[in-house]
């Protein structure tokens, strides 16, 4: 069997990165508290202090740090962009998560030793793209977007000397990853511009009597009745009304979720596995964290013994969004 | 928290809160805020986003125990409020359950919102600020001396 892959686990806070650490993750991924990252969400995230307390903790335990900077330089401030990656630099994380071709170039001449991911929100879906990155900005790693087939994942780690990371559990969206102006029609703000989708200011929850109305900047998300689940006040995951019929148009809440085909990721020689969830507390990290490392080890331990446990699924079913789990892309039919 | 003791997900019986509802509920509040003091003043919370809680009216209801209190925060300290004369700018209803399972750590809070345990309503801003300002505390050890199975 390959080598295990890394386990990569987010933290919004020091308390999350802490369980990371302590529940098994091989690295943790972060942002700063700005619009450098596509979690810009109030109150989450690292300043330079807490940056530095979680740097040391995580070494001292032999974890690694990945700092995400994987939103788009905006019009007249290309340079407060330059300034995060010199930071991140000082403050010595393991890698720098990019997405802009921009400021890649830019990290690769004036850091040259400093290691570098290309973001999910890059975009890369092919070899090709994720060669060129290579060849022009030393790129070490690449994540790639939700949208790919396992067979297309192979395809990809076949044809790279690129490690490859995929996403392993979290909630999903409309996985245009690094595209999505969606948040922007309803309020003029969206992941690529502010670093954040439907942003807090923009949510309102309002609770009438047997149901709750979700509204992002006054248009109607969504009408959840007292015992439905809710979601994400995201326009993809609304239900319209299409035809004369309400549905969910764009897309079900659902979380990916990949425990059954985890023996698969790591034959196809997958490098790393991806949590998804910064904007969520140590509580959701540490669930998750705990339950893909002892999957993961169960695999190691006995690789033709691997058997999904009941309790592992319960424990990710519980912090899903959306009623349903699914395993995306992964095993699509399509080409 | 250790990690063998869970606090299960229960709901008090129907009695506790019609008999809840009718006791005083200023103690509440009161024991709420001196928390919330006692925590300001060990220097947990993060000095930067409490000045957008400043002049903010929030209410904290518990469905099972018919209990409610509301305070506010000014001049750097958590104040309770015996009889507020507006809507709260913030709002957060749930089962004591729900509540002991967030400041347990056990529970995150948006999937207690997803399985509809926990309501937040109000300003969204102000909540995310709260939420993330809770998550963000980096709480002293506890050793609690309770041991589960």
């Amino acid at each position: 069997m390959p080598a295990l892959p890394d386990l990569v686990c987010p933290a919004g806070s020091l308390p999350a990165l802490k369980a990371a650490v302590d529940n098994g993750a091989d690295a943790v991924y972060l942002g700063y508290k700005n619009d450098t990252n596509a979690r810009n969400f109030a109150g989450l995230n690292f300043d330079p202090k807490t940056m530095a307390d979680g740097i040391r903790y995580a070494h001292a335990k032999g974890r690694e740090v990945l700092l995400a900077i994987n939103t788009f330089p905006q019009a007249g401030r290309v340079a407060d962009w330059q300034r995060a990656v010199d930071a991140a630099v000082d403050q010595g994380v393991d890698a720098i998560i990019l997405a802009d071709v921009g400021l890649l170039d830019y990290a690769r001449n004036r850091h040259p030793q400093q290691r570098l991911h290309l973001s999910v929100q890059g975009s890369a879906t092919s070899y090709e793209a994720i060669n060129f990155c290579q060849r022009e900005f030393g790129i070490r790693r690449a994540v790639l977007p939700r949208v790919l087939t396992l067979a297309q994942v192979e395809n990809v780690i076949r044809n790279t000397t690129v490690e490859i990371e995929v996403f392993g559990f979290g909630s999903l969206c409309v996985m245009n990853e690094g595209r999505c102006w969606l948040s922007s029609y309803a309020c003029g703000e969206s992941p690529n511009t502010v670093g954040a989708c439907s942003p807090a200011k923009y949510v309102k929850w309002d609770k009438k009597p047997g149901a709750m109305e979700t509204r992002l900047n006054g248009v109607l998300i969504d009408r959840f009745g007292d015992d439905e689940p809710a979601g994400y006040p995201t326009l993809c995951k609304g239900r319209f009304e299409v035809q004369g019929e309400t549905y969910y148009a764009l897309e079900e809440p659902t979380s990916l979720n990949v425990l059954s085909i985890l023996p698969d990721i790591v034959k196809i020689g997958v490098s790393a596995i991806k949590v998804e969830g910064r904007q969520r507390s140590p509580a959701y990290v540490t669930q998750v964290t705990r339950t893909l490392r002892a999957a993961l080890d169960s695999l190691a331990a006995g690789g033709e013994r691997y058997h999904v446990k009941p309790a592992w699924q319960a424990e990710l079913a519980k912090v899903s969004e959306g009623s349903q789990a699914t395993l995306g892309a992964y095993n699509r039919p399509w080409r | 928290m250790t990690s063998n003791f869970t606090i299960p997900k229960f709901r008090l019986p129907g009695f506790v809160a019609a008999l809840g509802q009718k006791l005083p509920q200023w103690p509440h509040a009161v024991t709420l805020t001196l928390g919330l003091n006692a925590a300001l003043k060990m220097g947990l919370l993060p000095e930067g986003d409490l000045a957008a809680l400043d002049d903010k009216l929030f209410r904290v209801r518990v469905h099972d125990t018919g209990g409610e209190a509301s305070f506010t925060y000014r001049g750097g300290l958590f104040r309770p409020v015996f009889r507020p004369q507006r809507e709260p700018d913030l709002a957060f209803a749930a089962n004591l359950s729900a509540y002991l399972q967030l400041l347990a750590r056990q529970e995150d809070p948006d999937t207690l919102f997803f399985s509809r345990e926990l309501e937040i309503t109000g300003d969204t801003e102000l909540g995310l600020i709260v939420k993330n300002m809770l998550d963000a505390v980096e709480w002293p050890q506890l050793r609690l001396p309770l041991r589960g199975h």
